[in-house]
C-alpha cells in the first residue's frame, strides 16, 4: 500500500471522528460563523467595514482551525498516548501526521470558503476579485498556522490547560489584527506588536484578493512576513516534536 | 527474515528473535540500565520482572524502538529498532502501559483501521474475538471498562498478526477473572508460535506464562532461566507447623529427614505439630530474595526463622 494511500485512510479516520466531536465542530464551524452574523449586524449600513469584516473573519477561521484546533488535538492525542500507540505501528510518520493535519486544513479551506459565500451572498461582498491571490494566501496561512499549532502544543503542560494557553494567544490575536475592524485604529504600540505577527498580514492578504483586486506581487510584503512564521513554525515544531 | 543458521550446526535453535547484549541507557546522569544481557527464542514466552524503577521498561522501549540506547547491542528479529525499520514494525505488536485511544471510535472500527495498517492483517472481527471482545464491538472506546480497555490493546497489537508481541503489565487492573482471560489469549499466542516479551510485576504470572524470565534489579539482570528452575536453584523445602500460636519455619534441602525429627520429637512430647506442611519456594520467594535491598542476615541453615 503506497503512502499516499495510507495518508488517505487516515484522513478519511481524521474526518469520521471530527464530526463525532460536537465542541471541536461548534468552535471550528459554528463559532467563527456566530461571530460573522454577530457583528455583520452592527455593520449592516456600511459597506466599507463589511469589506474588512470578510477577509477578517475568513482570517480568523484559518487561525481557529489550524493554530487553536492543533494545539488542542496534538497535547490531547500526546497526554492520551495516542501519538505512542500510532507510533508503534507501521503507519510512516508523513502519513499520520499528514492526516492530522490534512484533516484541519479540510475544516480551514471549508471555513474560507464558507465565509467568503456568505459575505457576497448575505453581505453583498464581492466575490474575490483575485482567486489566485485568494489561494495563495489561504494555502500559506494554513500551512503557516497549523506548524505553530503544533509548535505551541509543546509549551502546553496538559490537555486541561490546552484551552488558557490557546486562547491567551488567540483571543489577543484577533483583536489586534484588524479581525473586526481595520488595525489601523489601533494605539500605535499594539499595532506595532501586530505588524510583527502573522494574523493581521494573513488578513490583509486576504482583503486585498477578495476586495482589493490587488495580484499576489502586490501583496509580497505581508506574504512573505507570514512565510517568514510558517518557516519558524515548521521548525519549532520539527525540532521539538514528542510522541509522548 | 528466519534464519535457520545451519552453519552453526545440528542442535542449535533458529536466530533468536530477539537478542540484547550489554544494552546501557543512561539519562543525564542516571543510568537506568547499566549492562542488561539476554535472548528471547523464537516462540518462547519470555517474562521481564523486577521492581518499579528497576529499568525494564526502558529496556522494553529500546526494543519496541521509542527509546534509543546509549550503549550496547540490540536486534529484534535481525533488525536495529533504533532504525524504525518498517519492515520490523509490520511484523511486531506493541501491547503498552495506559495508552489512550481515539474516545469516539468503536471497537470494531478501532480494530478494522489497525488493520488497515499492515500489509498481511488478521481479520478483524475474529481478532475481536480471540480477544474475547465481540459483544463490545459496536461500543464507543470510551464507554469500555479498563479490563475491556486492555483487551482492545491486545486486539490492536495482534490484528496485524505480528510474530513477536510485546506485553507490557498486561494484566494490571484486571479482576482475576479478566487477568485468567488475559492468560488464556497469552497461550494462545504461545500456541500459534508467537514470541512474546511479557513485563509483569506479577510472579504467578510470569510463573504460568513464562517459559523463561530475566529478573531484572537496578539496571542488571540478576537471575535468568526457566520460573522452575529458577526456583529449583535454591532446592530448598520449607517446613512449617504452628507451635504456641505461632507459625515456625524451618528450610532444609532434605524434608524427609527434617520431618523425621520433628515428627518423632513431637511424639515423643505427646504433642501435635498443627498446621504442618512442606512446600517449595515460589517465584515470588526467589524473587523477593533476589531484589530485596538490603542483604539478608546470616541464618543458620534450619534454624527456625519465624
Amino acid at each position: 500500500m503506497s503512502a499516499a494511500a495510507v495518508l488517505w485512510r487516515q484522513l478519511r479516520f481524521e474526518r469520521r471522528l471530527f464530526w463525532r466531536n460536537p465542541s471541536a465542530a461548534f468552535f471550528n464551524f459554528l463559532l467563527p460563523l456566530l461571530l460573522l452574523f454577530l457583528v455583520a449586524s452592527v455593520y449592516a449600513d456600511n459597506p466599507a467595514e463589511l469589506d474588512v469584516l470578510i477577509p477578517g473573519i475568513a482570517g480568523m477561521a484559518i487561525m481557529a482551525t489550524t493554530f487553536t484546533a492543533l494545539a488542542f488535538n496534538v497535547t490531547f492525542l500526546r497526554e492520551q498516548g495516542i501519538l505512542k500507540r500510532m507510533r508503534g505501528t507501521p503507519i510512516p510518520v508523513p502519513a499520520y501526521l499528514g492526516g492530522l493535519l490534512g484533516s484541519a486544513v479540510v475544516n480551514a479551506v471549508l471555513q474560507v470558503a464558507l465565509i467568503v459565500a456568505i459575505g457576497n451572498l448575505v453581505y453583498g461582498v464581492s466575490w474575490p476579485k483575485d482567486p489566485l491571490s485568494l489561494a495563495v494566501f489561504t494555502a500559506v496561512g494554513v500551512v503557516t498556522f497549523a506548524a505553530l499549532g503544533v509548535a505551541f502544543s509543546h509549551a502546553i503542560p496538559n490537555f486541561d490547560a490546552a484551552a488558557a494557553y490557546a486562547n491567551v494567544v488567540f483571543l489577543p490575536l484577533i483583536f489586534i489584527s484588524g479581525v473586526f475592524y481595520s488595525a489601523e485604529s489601533l494605539p500605535p504600540v499594539l499595532e506595532a506588536v501586530a505588524t510583527a505577527l502573522p494574523l493581521k498580514h494573513l488578513i490583509d492578504g486576504l482583503f486585498a484578493a477578495i476586495v482589493g483586486g490587488a495580484d499576489v506581487a502586490d501583496q509580497f510584503g505581508a506574504l512573505a512576513i507570514v512565510v517568514a512564521w510558517g518557516i519558524a513554525g515548521v521548525v519549532l515544531a520539527a525540532r521539538f516534536f514528542r510522541w509522548e | 527474515m528466519v534464519t535457520t543458521t545451519a552453519a552453526i550446526g545440528a542442535g542449535t535453535a533458529a536466530e533468536p528473535a530477539i537478542r540484547v547484549d550489554d544494552l546501557r541507557k543512561s539519562y543525564g546522569a542516571v543510568e537506568a540500565v547499566r549492562g542488561v544481557s539476554f535472548e528471547v527464542r523464537r516462540g518462547e514466552v519470555f517474562g521481564l520482572l523486577g521492581p518499579n524503577g528497576a529499568g525494564k521498561t526502558t529496556t522494553v522501549e529500546i526494543l519496541e524502538g521509542y527509546r534509543e540506547r546509549s550503549g550496547g547491542a540490540v536486534s529484534v528479529l535481525g533488525h536495529d529498532p533504533a532504525d524504525r525499520d518498517r519492515d520490523l514494525q509490520q511484523r511486531v505488536g506493541i501491547v503498552l502501559q495506559g495508552a489512550g485511544f481515539y474516545p469516539r471510535v468503536t471497537v470494531g472500527e478501532a480494530v478494522g483501521h489497525f488493520a488497515s495498517l499492515y500489509e498481511r492483517p488478521r481479520d478483524p472481527a475474529e481478532t475481536i474475538e480471540l480477544v474475547g471482545l465481540t459483544r463490545s464491538a459496536a461500543s464507543k472506546t470510551v464507554e469500555l471498562s479498563g479490563g475491556q480497555r486492555r483487551r482492545l490493546d491486545l486486539a490492536l497489537a495482534l490484528v496485524g498478526d505480528p510474530e513477536l508481541v510485546f506485553l507490557d503489565e498486561p494484566t494490571t487492573g484486571f479482576d482475576p477473572a479478566a487477568r485468567r482471560a488475559a492468560w488464556e489469549v497469552v497461550r494462545r499466542l504461545s500456541e500459534l508460535d508467537k514470541t512474546v516479551l511479557l513485563t509483569t510485576h506479577y510472579l504467578d504470572e510470569a510463573q504460568a506464562l513464562a517459559d523463561r524470565v530475566a529478573i531484572v534489579k537496578d539496571g542488571l539482570v540478576v537471575a535468568e532461566g526457566p520460573p522452575r528452575e529458577l526456583v529449583g536453584e535454591g532446592a530448598r523445602y520449607v517446613v512449617s507447623y504452628v507451635a504456641a500460636g505461632r507459625r515456625v519455619h524451618h528450610e532444609t534441602d532434605d524434608p524427609t529427614d527434617l520431618l523425621h525429627r520433628l515428627t518423632s520429637d513431637a511424639l515423643a512430647r505427646g504433642e501435635r505439630l498443627e498446621g504442618l506442611s512442606v512446600s517449595r519456594p515460589t517465584l515470588e520467594d526467589v524473587y523477593l530474595e533476589l531484589t530485596e535491598d538490603e542483604p539478608a542476615g546470616d541464618e543458620p541453615a534450619e534454624g527456625p526463622r519465624t
